[in-house]
């Protein structure tokens, strides 16, 4: 089952393998770059290609939870879409039939999802293995027919519009703002004790108890902040788009999002941000309906060339290159 | 620390908004028509663009954008519109409104359309409105034929364009308290907006008259048939069965009907389902007498055989989108809606979105070929009402044949 009870080295698909030392050699200069262009997009870009950066930085946060269960956690949630719907009605209902000014329903968003996560994620990990894909996969079922039917809430299967904030480019950077806090909080979480924690539970759960943490309750734990993020994007979401309706938050862009989190790769800081770009290429570029046959086709050519997605590809390539110049 | 440099970073934000290298890529006019906006519409074309559910649950609906490409290349091929030729950009939403509100926004944004014309049902057409009213673009002669569109002054951007619901509901009360006075009917509804806008009109409109509402019963879109209901509705002894229902439970009903020999009301099938296609697939016997409303002329009735509309319909049919349906009631209405645009084009008092605007809602009896004669479009300062006459029609052989006068539901 894993590399020590099996008596051989054997390297575990996704975080660790192909990259195990690989890091990415060009740290600050890479973060540094990207927050200059990040800077300077909204000056330079059409207002349709900002909006478009701008819902990368949305789904980006939403990836970055999904990373920390899928990732770190190394389980698997097929809910998140639904999550991230909870966080863009909230949102909307806030905004258009209670009057809150929009800034004030980032909060309230993240910890209902946070909540609903936490609900979810106890009852499944005591009961280990798939029963969270399980658990999760009925959320993304249960949550759209829902919406539908609260529909003096929610407006129904009609959906609900909202007034969004007029200048497009102030909102980019709202949302790059929640976006950089995003990336700052998963690093400082996945550096600190709960975060190895994590990646130990991960690595060898019964050794990982021996040490004295408790699976459940790290897990339980990364996947209600996981869906925390996913709440805060879906209020993020709200803020850019201005509509909601329950059929976008389905079971396809939980699926959707989980094939971006593995394309862009998962357990790294870069990963999210280029899984984001492949979740609203399927998502807006693609025929309506072809985004499952493009996702799986693209999926499958990623597991098979690049286990470690895309951000792996990078690094790797980052780390020949030095190689071959030294 | 990255706060810190974020913190000046917003502040420089705060100043610095509103530019953008090349601006926002609107054009406005000078001169007579100064500040009006002239995106998308040059001397020699007009972009516009149209968003239909290509694919998805609706995609029935998709030959509307074939019989409306057919018109725009019928005038594209006559010189268009004041010389200018009309570059027709369709889009999918698949019947989802977040969809629709997407592909309006890339339409607008990033293709640079003038103007909106048509989204394609209730749901898209509500999540498009907003967005096209905060920028100020047209969206016109939207195909659904919800009351709101009509109705509602918050929204001077978006125009509809068919009879709208209250307006079919009223031709029905009508003709029951003129030909069937003390009629007693019976309603099956969609219970969703389209159904329950009919509805509420119906019984507005039979308030004071000799006719009754005795029973009603809804369905939900979920539900797999609609015996249930027919058999409830039986139980009411009514003389009339109104059907407010989509193509597939109208369907339902009729068979449902047409089993029930012990029961034989009149029975009168809403616009929106009353194809051919759906009767026939009934079959032609069963669904003989029954009665619905229209307003379009049917291209292969032989009534209209030597009409000059009915001619250049079809020939333009055959040779712009030969793969279409001519005889399909949704082509026609494409055909019939793009015709009208057209006519507002060549009304605009300036080349600008506030001149399609200010032509849409100021429409005085304008004719359209493909309408019945005797229907026209009038809009006016409080009415975003186009079409609000009907005529209508009973199933005999194999088609509808057209009965009575058209009647005017403003009088």
């Amino acid at each position: 089952m894993n590399a020590v009870a099996a008596g051989r080295r054997r390297v575990a698909v996704g975080q660790v393998a192909g990259d195990r030392r690989q890091v990415w050699p060009w740290r600050r200069t890479a973060l540094a770059a990207v927050l200059l262009l990040a800077a300077a997009l909204p000056f330079v870009l059409p207002p349709y290609r900002l909006f478009q950066v701008t819902l990368v930085l949305v789904y980006a946060v939403a990836l970055l939870g999904l990373d920390l269960v899928a990732g770190h956690g190394g389980q698997i949630s097929l809910g998140h879409g639904a999550f991230f719907g909870v966080g863009a009605y909230t949102a909307a209902v806030l905004i258009s039939r209670v009057g809150l000014p929009y800034p004030l329903t980032l909060p309230v968003a993240a910890l209902l999802a946070f909540g609903l996560g936490l609900a979810a994620a106890r009852p499944a990990l005591r009961l280990r293995g798939l029963y969270l894909a399980m658990i999760s996969f009925t959320v993304a079922v249960v949550v759209p027919p829902l919406l539908k039917r609260l529909s003096g809430l929610t407006g129904g299967a009609m959906g609900l519009p909202v007034p969004t904030p007029d200048d497009d480019q102030v909102l980019y950077f709202l949302v790059l703002a929640v976006t950089v806090a995003a990336f700052a909080g998963v690093r400082n979480l996945t550096r600190s004790r709960a975060g190895r924690a994590l990646l130990a539970v991960k690595a060898h759960p019964a050794a990982a108890e021996v040490l004295g943490m408790r699976p459940a309750t790290y897990q339980a734990h990364a996947f209600a902040w996981s869906a925390m993020y996913a709440g805060v994007a879906g209020a993020l979401y709200t803020w850019t788009v201005g509509f909601v309706a329950p059929d976008s938050f389905g079971l396809a862009l939980s699926i959707t999002m989980l094939a971006g989190a593995v394309i862009g790769g998962l357990g790294s800081l870069a990963g999210p941000l280029i899984g984001a770009v492949v979740v609203l290429a399927l998502t807006s570029e693609v025929n309506p309906a072809a985004p499952g046959l493009v996702s799986g086709a693209l999926l499958i050519v990623v597991i098979c060339l690049a286990p470690t997605g895309l951000s792996g590809l990078l690094r790797r390539a980052a780390g020949s290159l030095l190689r071959r110049r030294s | 620390m990255k706060r810190v440099v974020l913190i000046p970073v917003l502040l420089l934000v705060l100043v610095l908004a509103g530019c953008r290298l090349g601006g926002d890529g609107e054009v406005v006019l000078g001169g007579a028509c100064a500040g009006q906006v002239a995106t998308g519409i040059t001397p020699d074309s007009v972009k516009v663009g149209g968003i239909y559910p290509l694919s998805g649950p609706a995609s029935a609906y998709a030959v509307v954008a074939q019989g409306v490409r057919a018109h725009f290349e019928h005038v594209n091929a006559q010189g268009g519109v004041d010389g200018r030729r009309i570059e027709f950009v369709v889009r999918d939403d698949a019947y989802q409104p977040a969809r629709a509100l997407e592909q309006a926004r890339r339409l607008v944004l990033h293709d640079r359309v003038f103007a909106l014309f048509q989204t394609l049902g209730t749901p898209s057409t509500a999540a498009v409105r907003e967005f096209a009213g905060r920028r100020g673009v047209p969206q016109v002669f939207v195909a659904t034929g919800a009351t709101q569109w009509g109705a509602d002054g918050e929204h001077p951007w978006t125009i509809g364009f068919q009879p709208s619901y209250t307006a079919e509901a009223r031709v029905y009360a009508r003709h029951l308290a003129r030909e069937r006075p003390g009629a007693r009917v019976a309603v099956l509804y969609q219970n969703d907006d389209f159904g329950r806008d009919l509805l509420e009109a119906f019984r507005a409109a039979v308030r004071g008259t000799e006719v009754s509402i005795v029973a009603t019963r809804a369905y939900e879109v979920t539900d797999p048939n609609v015996q249930g209901q027919l058999a409830n509705l039986a139980a009411s002894g009514a003389d009339v069965l109104l059907n407010v229902s989509t193509p597939k439970f109208a369907a339902q009903a009729l068979a449902a009907d047409a089993a029930m020999t012990d029961w034989n009301p009149l029975h009168i099938v809403n616009g929106v389902a009353a194809s051919p296609a759906v009767l026939k697939a009934v079959g032609v016997a069963k669904v003989q007498g029954v009665v619905t409303a229209g307003f379009q002329k049917d291209p292969g009735a032989p009534e209209w055989a030597d009409d000059p509309g009915v001619r250049t319909y079809l020939a333009a049919m055959a040779r712009h989108v030969p793969e279409a349906d001519p005889r399909s009631q949704q082509v026609v209405f494409g055909w019939a809606a793009a015709q009208a645009f057209v006519r507002v084009l060549e009304r605009m008092p300036c080349p600008s979105r506030e001149g399609v605007r200010q032509a849409m809602r100021s429409l005085t009896e304008v004719e359209i070929d493909m309408l019945l004669p005797g229907i026209t479009l009038s809009t006016g300062p409080g009415d975003g009402f186009p079409i609000e006459a009907m005529r209508l029609a009973r199933f005999e052989g194999e088609r509808w044949v057209p009965f009575g006068k058209v009647i005017d539901t403003r009088s």
